[in-house]
């Protein structure tokens, strides 16, 4: 997030898409309820599910799935047109602003209602509410990323928000909303494979020496590595041999579920690290159990880049160990020696090698978390970015024009299909399955869809049914409801044995690597 | 200059700034001002009147929580007056239900009866479930009063626990409308309201249904900040003394937000989490997740060694030979076929120090860039 979870109360607008807050982010959902209902903020949902959050809401644009680029320029256009930007931010702090607005135009409210849906007065509206309103936020989450076009749509929030002048003020931001716990720390300290911790990338020679020196080593690799989403293609075709996965589960939450399958058998060693069987580690050779949160010490970064400690309450199960020991352990027996004392002397080190956290340290963090970046330890930590300016210097607008999602409804597979959480499981669920009254709030994945749709088909509420897509096939219950919108059918994910993973598509976003979860087609039938 | 605004407690000059109440004014200045309904940071309802404070020329005591701070105001906190009206709120609070500890005075010749009335209504021999973490209990102590000589009204309401988390025990509500509250304002989930009329007041969902079938979403904020017995966690109630319990802070494991929690511990076992007050970035609430979800820790099906498949099957391994076959084979690929041919997937679930390690593991000693994680599946 470019500013904090409790600034979100003092926006007097929140544009809210392409994330059911009240389930995935409860109590980020609490912030924003607030200022609705406490502050007389105005809240703006794009979503075309009847989210609880838009009981809140003064807007509520319901575009059809894939279309999020459209109505972004679409609002770009009227404020534009109508002459709301913020033509001194515009001019001190960005550029290529002209390339958007030659963009946009195209874009009229008729020419976006034709693509998303969406009435054009009510494009309208929403535009002039978000522009006018001295600070607005943007929160967004996996339904803006999700897609061939995530990383467009991202980038068309960003324009958006600068735009109107909305970065780096108390109450604006363009905020993702991250779903894991510490996906935040997972990137910031080197777990992808173009950057080093601090995003440094890997090409970067004075970083790479710097890692050289401290960790005594020659010859650290400078060439980007493979996505996740690379891996497993390449793992089918026998160029990746071996692959060494801890606390992940992609056996349930990786797109297009049949193949992955296939890649994972392939492999010639295959190592998983957890702490449960998962469905995963049943196809490892070998299993190495893990401690969990509740058994560690160590840090978390949450989703506004606040480093919070984690700390140990009761020992682990049998012999299982910290992740970072069994990995310091591998290490050793290859002949590098790795070993630690603490999690502490571990932080100590990558705070040392990575420039925004350098600042912070386990006495600084002992009550309250601090927001990275924090270069010093003088530096009180940066809960809103883009303060002065931007870390690029100026902030670049991006041109961007609307393509179609990767697979469009037609005869064959007529209903649109998009996969999200419940409030009451948690990703692939290996967690909170385990807790009974959790099981009791949602026991079993469902088919959610409006009356009319079910009707058409000739089913009812409770029924089960066979959902196809091009992909594979799953059976689950049908649930009527009013969230739903007519020719779009929304399964969960959490659920192994109907997996809607099954059904989705693999098809990458091409600069992040991250599949169209949110779009696919789907056929359903009565009966399993 | 600006003139800063000055009031009196307790003989001590206070300054407030221009919307501050008497409470606020007070415990900035470290007077303990009792309150029961009052919760921070939402709209005060004056519901309990434990917070009466003397105001030189007022007519009547007011309430400290909702009454604003003025110039020149001078106010007593513990006057003789204020603590008689405070005993006699907790007198009636503490007649109104089954509060079956020990502040009710055991040598009541009632006591028998009544605790058995109550064991009879709550399907358990032992004292009140919050005993000794209740508000009630405690201001009963500090103003010395008993139950005792009172006639104890019967329940009105029986209990429900027809939802997996939480028990609402209506017999020991006090109706302070705290619950109502976080329910409302800090949660705004808008599950519960009072219902019903005078004596016969209680706390309901919409429609007096039971809260399974209601808009509640099991966040529990309303049993965090219940102050007596009258909601508690389900499987924590009459199991986890909080005499008996540890408590450590830590960072919920399950979504981005990183909820500031306790895990309160016994025996080894995590029986039950709270959320931390008062402490950014949750200051307190926490979603049924992070509150009830916490059974996984302890579970059966935890891992609890190294496993090595063998013909199709998985059998017991020790750490020494597990690690020394992981360390042999992943030395081999890289050997013969480089480090590129090795991928690691490290995780948004374990801490920032293992992905600086695995990080480190990748890049120092298989020599591949291939690390990634699922953060965008
Ligand atoms: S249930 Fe608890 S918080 Fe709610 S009114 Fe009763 S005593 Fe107060
Ligand atoms: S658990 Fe949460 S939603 Fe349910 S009544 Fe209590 S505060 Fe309201
Ligand atoms: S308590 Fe709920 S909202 Fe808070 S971090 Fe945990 S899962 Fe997220
Ligand atoms: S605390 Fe002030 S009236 Fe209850």
């Amino acid at each position: 997030m470019t500013n904090s979870i409790a600034d979100i109360e003092e926006a007097d607008v929140i544009l809210v898409t392409g994330s059911n807050t009240t389930e995935n982010h409860p109590v980020i959902s609490a912030f924003v309820k607030r200022a609705v209902t406490r502050r007389g903020g105005k809240l703006i949902v794009v979503d075309p599910r009847r989210i609880k959050l838009t009981e809140f809401a003064e807007q509520w644009l319901r575009p059809n799935l894939g279309t999020d680029v459209a109505w972004i320029n679409g609002m770009m256009h009227v404020i534009i047109k109508e002459d709301l930007h913020a033509k001194t931010f515009i001019e001190e702090r960005t550029e290529k602003f002209d390339e958007l607005k030659a963009m946009v135009e195209k874009y009229t409210p008729a020419h976006v209602e034709s693509i998303t849906g969406i009435p054009a007065r009510q494009l309208m509206e929403a535009a002039r509410l978000y522009a006018k309103a001295p600070a607005a936020s943007i929160l967004y989450c996996m339904g803006i990323t999700q897609h061939t076009t995530g990383t467009d749509n991202v980038k068309s929030l960003a324009n958006l928000a600068m735009l109107c002048g909305n970065l780096g003020i108390r109450g604006g931001g363009v905020n993702p909303l991250r779903g894991q716990n510490n996906v935040q720390g997972a990137c910031d300290l080197g777990g992808l494979p173009n950057v080093l911790t601090g995003y440094q990338t890997v090409d970067n020679l004075d970083a790479i020496k710097k890692l050289e020196r401290v960790w005594n080593v020659t010859g650290l690799p400078t060439k980007p590595g493979l996505k996740v989403t690379e891996m497993l293609p390449k793992a089918h075709s026998g160029e990746l041999k071996a692959l060494y996965i801890t606390g992940e589960n992609p056996l349930v939450s990786d797109p297009d579920l049949n193949h992955a399958e296939k890649c994972l058998e392939n492999l010639e060693f295959f190592v998983v690290q957890d702490i449960f069987l998962t469905e995963t580690a049943q196809m490892a050779d070998v299993v190495l159990p893990a401690k969990c949160f509740a058994e560690k010490d160590g840090t978390f970064s949450n989703t506004e880049r606040r480093v919070q400690r984690v700390r140990k309450a009761v020992d682990p199960p049998g012999s299982a160990k910290d992740d970072w020991k069994i990995m310091c352990e591998i290490a050793t027996r290859m002949g590098y020696a790795m070993s630690y004392k603490e999690s502490e002397i571990i932080f100590d080190e990558l705070a040392g090698l990575t420039p925004s956290y350098a600042g912070i340290s386990y006495p600084r963090i002992e009550h309250e978390g601090l927001h990275w970046p924090c270069p010093t330890p003088e530096h009180p930590g940066t809960p809103i970015l883009h303060g002065a300016q931007f870390t690029r210097g100026r902030g670049l607008f991006h041109a961007i024009d609307w393509i179609a999602p990767a697979e469009v409804a037609d005869d064959d597979y007529p209903m649109y299909l998009t996969t999200g959480r419940v409030l009451y499981h948690y990703h692939t669920g290996t967690m909170t399955m385990k807790t009974d009254g959790l099981n009791e709030r949602a026991p079993e994945s469902f088919v959610e869809i409006t009356r009319g749709d079910a009707q058409g088909i000739g089913i009812d509420d409770g029924d089960r049914v066979t959902v196809t897509s091009r992909r594979g096939e799953i059976q689950a219950r049908i649930r009527i409801s009013r969230k739903a919108v007519d020719g779009t059918v929304f399964i969960p994910f959490h659920f192994a044995q109907a997996a809607a993973n099954r059904l989705t598509n693999a098809a990458l976003d091409p600069i992040a690597g991250i599949p169209e979860f949110k779009v696919c087609a789907v056929k359903l039938s009565k009966g399993a | 200059m600006e003139q800063t605004d000055l009031m009196v407690i307790n003989g001590n000059e206070l300054p407030f700034e221009p919307g501050e109440t008497i409470l606020d004014v007070a415990r900035r200045g470290h007077i303990d001002i009792p309150t029961l309904c009052h919760l921070k940071g939402t709209t005060p309802t004056g519901a309990c009147r434990i917070c009466v404070v003397e105001v030189k020329g007022a007519r009547t005591l007011l309430p400290a929580c909702s009454t604003p701070a003025a110039p020149n105001m001078v106010v007593r906190t513990e006057s003789p007056e204020v603590v008689t009206s405070r005993k006699e709120i907790l007198r009636l609070m503490l007649s109104s239900g089954n509060h079956n500890c020990a502040v009710r005075g055991r040598d009541d010749s009632d006591w028998t009866a009544f605790q058995l009335g109550v064991e009879k209504d709550d399907g358990s021999d032992a004292l009140c479930p919050v005993w000794g973490d209740c508000r009630l209990q405690d201001l009963a102590y500090r103003y010395q009063v008993t139950g005792e000589g009172f006639q104890g009204t019967p329940a009105r309401y029986p209990m429900e626990t027809a939802n997996p988390f939480i028990v609402r025990d209506f017999s020991r509500c006090i109706l302070c409308g705290r619950c109502i509250q976080a329910c409302n304002e800090v949660q705004v989930n808008n599950a519960i309201s009072f219902g019903y009329r005078g004596a016969a007041t209680k706390i309901i969902a919409a429609g007096d249904r039971s809260l399974k079938d209601s808009d509640c979403v099991f966040c529990g904020e309303c049993v965090q900040v219940c102050p007596v017995g009258a909601l508690v966690e389900k499987d924590a109630r009459y199991q986890v003394r909080p005499w008996e319990t540890q408590k450590v802070r830590t960072t919920c494991s399950y979504c981005g937000v990183g909820c500031q929690l306790y895990l309160h511990t016994r025996d080894n076992r995590v029986v039950k989490v709270t959320g931390v007050e008062d402490e950014a970035p949750n200051y307190g609430s926490l979603c049924v997740k992070g509150r009830f979800g916490f059974t996984f820790i302890g579970s059966e099906e935890r891992l609890t060694d190294p496993l090595i498949k063998e013909n199709g099957a998985f059998r017991k391994a020790s750490w020494d030979e597990a690690i020394g076959l992981v360390a042999e084979k992943l030395k081999t690929i890289r050997d013969e076929h480089g480090g590129d041919s090795i991928g690691v997937l490290t995780s948004a679930r374990i801490t920032n120090e293992e992905n600086y390690i695995a990080h480190k593991f990748t890049r120092a000693v298989l020599k591949t860039n291939n690390i990634d994680h699922c953060a965008r599946l």
